[in-house]
């Protein structure tokens, strides 16, 4: 551990991917995450690595497709509409079961949207991040030292299940410079994959990486025993910050950006005398659900802060089985709410004030 | 190297998919029998694509890995610049390499990937009944053009080889065919060619097998390969677009 | 000095705004406690208005956003009209009054006027009005050392340009002595 440096959020997780030992990064040029690209394209030439930038969206992921087949660590960084045209890339990654890291630097959407800090990729993330049954290991920082954490954590996870991983960023997490302590260096990671497309040396059968099944029942099959793993990784692997939650009667959630706000707003309400707390989600799949339902008994009411339209409420509600209104707040389109709107609504829910029941 | 009719070890002892007469039969036993010749199976990476050869995945003896439709070149690239020891074929058809995955192939090929991609030509699209394809012919008659193709309309056939031969990264850019045994030992040569560029490092190679497809073209496996002499070969004539090898002499 | 100091600083694109709000975090770092920095990006940087929000804090630091700066740099008019309204009350702003001719409307902040611009363009060193800036904020705010604010200002200019240091600090001076 050396001395703290100040780092931008992009450049903090292309450090915090060559520590992990990633030496392959594949991707295509778009605000606000370029950083991480020109990062990985200054350092990686020194160290050995492989930088590469691909002529689409769509080629990287698939670099990405083919490199985490061979067996190597590897990601991509890219930004909310580079996700969508990711998301063909992503479907084939997870029902070949092959590991890798992809980072989304949310900006507002949709279509082209904006390029200023969003979380409303929540949906894609975590739901539909490509077509067929698959999820994602997703984890949401919100400090830059988070992010560097987490890194090293989603590469291992991967490697783990053999399942892609997220960092689900923002602009403002990605543009934004705080201290920072790096990790040791994990040296070229010679990860015991026997399952690689690496050549097989003659020494045993080929292997073939693939996500192809014409015979259903072999189909479904292999998708259930994937869903056997997600429940596994539910039971173990959920994770979330509590803050000052124990005695809350207004339980905010929310993650990233959002909850840096939230945070604030929290102080404030404290201060004010008012009971508010927060649990803020590190993994957004799986949802740490065991999180919030052991508040649901003292909590009065969540409250779900976001930089979408909503789209974290439902998991909040399955969470606590709807004992509590949900309540939402949000700014979208690349606005950051402030702590005092978020302090107007905890305000507002300590008078009672619910929209819903 | 195998007593002829002995099946290369590179290609598994399993029955092929393919339709009677087709020529995919032949050009995976040529590549197999290269692989063997070279003593590179070991260390070889197949990439599918998808479309007819989309189980070259359970043909080859060789690790492979099986790409999204006309991704073949970009998975082959991440394959290659993760194990750059390893040598690295796709094996794609008319749609997948010039039609979806055009954008992959046009870039691997201006990078000079060190990669080697066996082109199928059979003028259609195979695996999903027989419409048309980049390469079908002005005129062809095909599910999706069944007033044979206009291109006025549906625009005009690409041809691969002259498009790939003008960017510096392609090391090797020729088209064969498999209709007798003297282009099948042609079509051999290139593809050995192919694998030993890649082992010497120099670019992106693509041997473009003009083929039949006798259940969608609607001919018996005999008249296919007629056809194929008498209206293939006048519009994609065969021969060497790019070798960087005789460029040196 | 102690407690939470959040300063917005704004100006045009070029003016060092972001590498003024960088050496205010470092020194923040250097000095032990929480601190982020968040400029504002995209195409409105590009000749447009740039700013830049810095916390520094004793506690974690939440919202990274400055909407109610206890220190606002204006160093053109746009941003002075856009942000003068959300200082908090009992808070400062310090202006460059080469730039800027229009004064502080609001009598319940504190508002300091350096005619840093000149300063600098007299004194040889073009471009660093934002320097010149910065060492006035230093005096007004006290918000680190003088030591800490070199060690802030070492850390900010990377290794390939450390010939600038000696003219960044003569400008912290002229700020200083303003």
């Amino acid at each position: 551990m050396g001395e703290k440096v100040l780092m931008k959020g992009n450049e903090a997780i292309a450090e915090a991917a060559i520590a992990a030992g990633c030496r392959h990064f594949f991707g295509y040029p778009i605000t606000p995450q370029t950083e991480v690209a020109a990062y990985m394209s200054k350092r990686m030439p020194k160290i050995g690595g492989v930088y590469l930038q691909g002529e689409s969206e769509v080629a990287s992921i698939n670099m990405v497709l083919g490199a985490g087949a061979a067996g190597v660590r590897v990601m991509t960084s890219t930004s909310s509409p580079g996700i969508s045209l990711m998301a063909e890339g992503i479907s084939y990654i997870a029902g070949s079961d092959v590991p890798c890291l992809i980072v989304n630097v949310q900006r507002g959407g949709p279509g082209l949207g904006g390029i200023q800090p969003s979380q409303a990729d929540y949906y894609q993330a975590t739901k539909a991040s490509g077509h067929g049954d698959f999820q994602m290991l997703v984890f949401a920082p919100s400090t830059v030292q988070e992010m560097v954490d987490l890194v090293a954590g989603a590469f291992e996870l991967g490697d783990k299940y053999r399942m892609p991983a997220m960092i689900l960023s923002d602009g403002m997490l990605g543009q934004m410079m705080e201290p920072v302590e790096l990790p040791e260096k994990r040296e070229n990671p010679e990860d015991n994959k026997p399952w690689a497309a690496s050549g097989h040396q003659n020494k045993r059968g080929h292997n073939v990486i693939n996500s192809l099944y014409i015979d259903p029942h072999e189909l479904e099959r292999l998708v259930v025993e994937r869903y056997k793993k997600y429940d596994a990784i539910k039971e173990t692997e959920q994770r979330a910050e509590e803050y000052l939650a124990d005695d809350a009667e207004i339980i905010i959630v929310a993650f990233g950006a959002s909850s840096r706000v939230s945070r604030s707003a929290v102080d404030m309400a404290r201060k004010q005398g008012i009971k508010a707390g927060l649990v803020r989600p590190i993994t957004l799949w799986p949802f740490p659900e065991k999180f919030l339902a052991k508040h649901a008994g003292h909590a009065k009411v969540f409250l779900s802060v976001e930089m979408s339209m909503g789209q974290m409420v439902d998991d909040v509600k399955l969470a606590i089985n709807c004992s509590r209104p949900v309540e939402f707040f949000g700014r979208t389109g690349g606005v950051i709410p402030t702590p005092k709107e978020v302090l107007e609504q905890i305000v507002r829910l300590n008078g009672g004030g619910y929209r819903c029941r | 190297m195998p007593v002829k009719g002995e099946r290369p070890h590179a290609l598994l002892d399993v029955p092929l998919h393919y339709c009677p007469g087709c020529t995919h039969g032949i050009v995976h036993r040529l590549v197999a029998e290269v692989i063997d010749e070279l003593g590179i199976e070991g260390k070889t990476v197949g990439v599918a694509s998808v479309g007819c050869s989309v189980f070259t995945y359970n043909y080859f003896g060789c690790d492979m890995v099986q790409a999204p439709h006309g991704r073949a070149p970009a998975v082959a690239t991440g394959v290659k610049r993760a194990r750059p020891e390893n040598v690295v074929f796709t094996y794609q058809g008319d749609g997948d390499l010039a039609a979806i995955g055009m954008g992959e192939t046009v870039h691997a090929a201006a990078r000079g990937e060190n990669i080697v991609a066996i082109f199928i030509n059979n003028a259609i699209y195979g695996m999903t009944g027989g419409q048309m394809a980049p390469t079908t012919l002005p005129g062809q008659v095909t599910q999706t053009t069944p007033y044979g193709r206009d291109v006025k309309t549906a625009g005009n056939p690409i041809r691969v080889c002259e498009l790939l031969s003008s960017l510096d990264g392609v090391a090797l850019a020729q088209r064969v065919t498999v209709d007798c045994v003297r282009n099948v030992n042609i079509a051999k040569k290139a593809i050995r060619k192919a694998f030993e560029y890649q082992m010497e490092g120099r670019g992106y190679c693509i041997i473009e097998v003009v083929s039949t497809c006798p259940t969608n073209w609607g001919l018996s496996p005999k008249d296919a390969i007629q056809w194929l002499r008498d209206n293939m070969l006048p519009y994609y004539p065969l021969g060497v677009y790019k070798d960087a090898g005789e460029a040196e002499q | 000095m102690t407690g939470d100091l959040n300063i917005l600083l704004a100006g045009f694109g070029g003016q060092g705004i972001l590498f003024t709000g960088k050496v205010i975090a470092y020194a923040g770092l250097m000095g032990g406690r929480e601190v982020s920095w968040l400029p504002s990006y995209g195409p409105e940087m590009r000749g447009g208005t740039a700013n830049c929000s810095v916390c520094l804090s004793d506690k974690t630091i939440g919202s990274p956003l400055v909407t109610m700066p206890d220190v606002l740099v204006a160093m053109n008019l746009p941003s002075l009209e856009k942000f003068e309204g959300d200082v908090v009350p009992g808070g400062l702003i310090i202006v460059d009054s080469s730039i800027i001719s229009k004064k502080v409307s609001r009598s319940d902040v504190r508002a300091v006027y350096v005619d840093a611009s000149n300063i600098a363009e007299s004194n040889g060193l073009k471009g660093a009005a934002n320097m010149i800036i910065l060492g006035r904020m230093f005096r007004e705010t006290g918000f680190c050392s003088a030591e800490i604010l070199d060690k802030g200002l070492q850390k900010s200019i990377p290794p390939k340009k450390i010939e600038l240091l000696g003219n960044n600090r003569k400008a912290i001076q002229l700020g200083i002595d303003s």
